[in-house]
């Protein structure tokens, strides 16, 4: 069992909550254990910058102070957290102005941060800690002939942290790959969703989702395989209908999160592997994959 | 500080977290090929560096210019002088807020409305944050969103009421102290 501190996010708890629910389904069969940070608070995301950056690093230290009391890896599944909080610590070690006031700020909470954690995304820990190879000899579902477009989204690569690559990375197409599908190309996979924007310049936002979710049904996918970001899940799958409409079109493309299709591939059924929480109901294609019989699986755990 | 207004303009922007690099720009324009947003700008990311160690402020910062910024950081993962465009974007943003400037965009109130969000309740409320937004700059235009917003609420996940966290507390404490530093 490995053991992980985690920084679910805000949206976790509302638009993701699909995605939540299908990272805690699992975890247990993956051999990890996911221990939320207590009392966690907004790491500010994006806007909190464009309001002001000192409070924004402010904010986010008190997740990384609450995280550094743990000793473990602090792992978030949302991209805009995992960029957030990944620049902030940054931040805290280069910026010794900054550092000073943010630690005069923590002090008075009782808090501090000496720069120790390590911020991973949860998409790392599978394919790194986990692996694609592990991960297949898991799977009694298998996904084969299933045609999957494996979108990256922006933050789980930019900037570049000199993991995956940054302009066309690959990791979600190989733990895809591992559980049986099939990945088609997908030049877009890295594109952006157009996050927050999609609230306040709609049509921007929108303009954005169709040129994905075109590329992907242009080469061949059946569905989207997503990151976990929930911003860049909930674009895709909650905005579909409004791309339909301004564009008039009949997208009715799938967004299945990595973590949702794994459920699937080690077993789990429709709604334990979270399903029913997807607006573009994947039923209909995964039917086929349900109704087979399970295989057995190669191997009882993954081996750590 | 110099007296000279155009240094003036180009300090404030380097004096904010992740912005001092500013002056290492080369003006390549990798930035405004990269951007994902940039046929939308008045003054695409190259010209926005460039207008700022200009000195043309009102400008600039009266512009719909770097509130289309998405945050993809295609131009930060390529600027050959890790100058860091899209923060350079998010200082802009902030300096226009604190000073008032009104530019044609309601994301400036969206911002706002997000951030107070998790002054208020420690977490983003999202349900709370969409209401208060439309509601301040254009009620109708969430008609548009209502079938969707329904579709969230159904499929559970779209919760009406806020999360109560104990941390909010702290949080702010860590704010108000922020703020008496001067901080920006």
């Amino acid at each position: 069992m490995r053991y992980y501190a985690y920084y679910p996010g805000c949206s976790m708890e509302a638009t993701g909550a699909p995605v939540e629910e299908s990272i805690k389904a699992i975890a247990k069969p993956l051999d990890i254990e996911l221990l939320e940070l207590e009392d966690w608070t907004c790491c500010g995301s994006s806007p909190f910058s464009g309001v002001n950056k000192v409070k924004a690093v402010g904010i986010t230290a008190r997740v990384l102070a609450q995280a550094e009391k743990t000793g473990l890896d602090l792992v978030t599944p949302c991209s805009s957290c995992y960029t957030i909080l990944r620049e902030a610590d940054d931040l805290i070690k280069d910026d010794h102005k900054l550092a000073e006031k943010v630690r005069e700020a923590l002090y008075a909470v009782g808090l501090s941060y000496n720069g120790t954690v390590k911020v991973r995304h949860i998409i790392e820990v599978i394919y790194h800690d986990i692996g694609p190879d592990n991960l297949a000899l898991k799977v009694v579902r298998p996904l084969t002939g299933l045609k999957v477009a494996c979108y990256h989204g922006c933050q789980q690569v930019r900037p570049d942290y000199g993991l995956d690559d940054s302009e066309l990375p690959d990791w979600i197409d190989s733990l895809a790959k591992s559980l049986g599908a099939e990945p088609v190309n997908f030049p877009l996979k890295a594109r952006c969703c157009g996050s927050s924007l999609v609230i306040s310049e709609s049509d921007l936002a929108l303009d954005l989702i169709h040129k994905l979710l075109q590329n992907a049904l242009d080469n061949g996918a059946q569905c989207m395989i997503s990151t976990t970001c929930p911003l860049c899940h909930t674009a895709l799958d909650a905005y579909q209908m409004l791309v339909n409409s301004k564009f008039k079109a009949g997208f009715n493309m799938p967004i299945i999160a990595i973590t949702q299709l794994i459920g699937i591939a080690l077993g789990l059924d429709f709604k334990a592997a979270a399903l029913g929480g997807n607006i573009i109901s994947p039923k209909k294609l995964l039917d086929p994959y349900f109704k087979a019989k399970p295989l057995a699986a190669k191997v009882e755990s993954v081996t750590s | 500080m110099e007296k000279n207004g155009h240094a003036t303009f180009l300090d404030e922007v380097a004096s904010i977290p992740a912005c001092d690099k500013i002056n290492e720009c080369i003006q390549c324009g990798v930035c405004s090929g990269s951007c994902t947003t940039a046929e939308h700008w008045e003054h695409p990311p190259r010209k926005v560096i460039a207008m700022v160690r200009a000195g043309m402020k009102d400008e600039l910062l009266k512009s719909n210019s770097v509130w289309f910024c998405v945050s993809c950081y295609l131009c930060t993962a390529r600027c050959p002088r890790d100058i860091k465009p899209a923060n350079i974007m998010h200082g802009l943003e902030s300096i226009a807020l604190r000073e008032g400037y009104k530019p044609p965009t309601s994301t400036t109130t969206m911002y706002r409305t997000f951030a107070d969000s998790i002054v208020q309740y420690g977490r983003v409320y999202e349900f709370g944050m969409m209401f208060t937004y439309f509601l301040k700059t254009n009620p109708l235009a969430a008609l548009r969103m209502l079938p969707m917003a329904l579709s969230l609420l159904t499929h559970r996940r779209m919760p009406l009421t806020p999360k109560k966290v104990k941390g909010k507390d702290e949080l702010n404490t860590i704010l108000n102290k922020l703020a008496s530093g001067g901080g920006r």
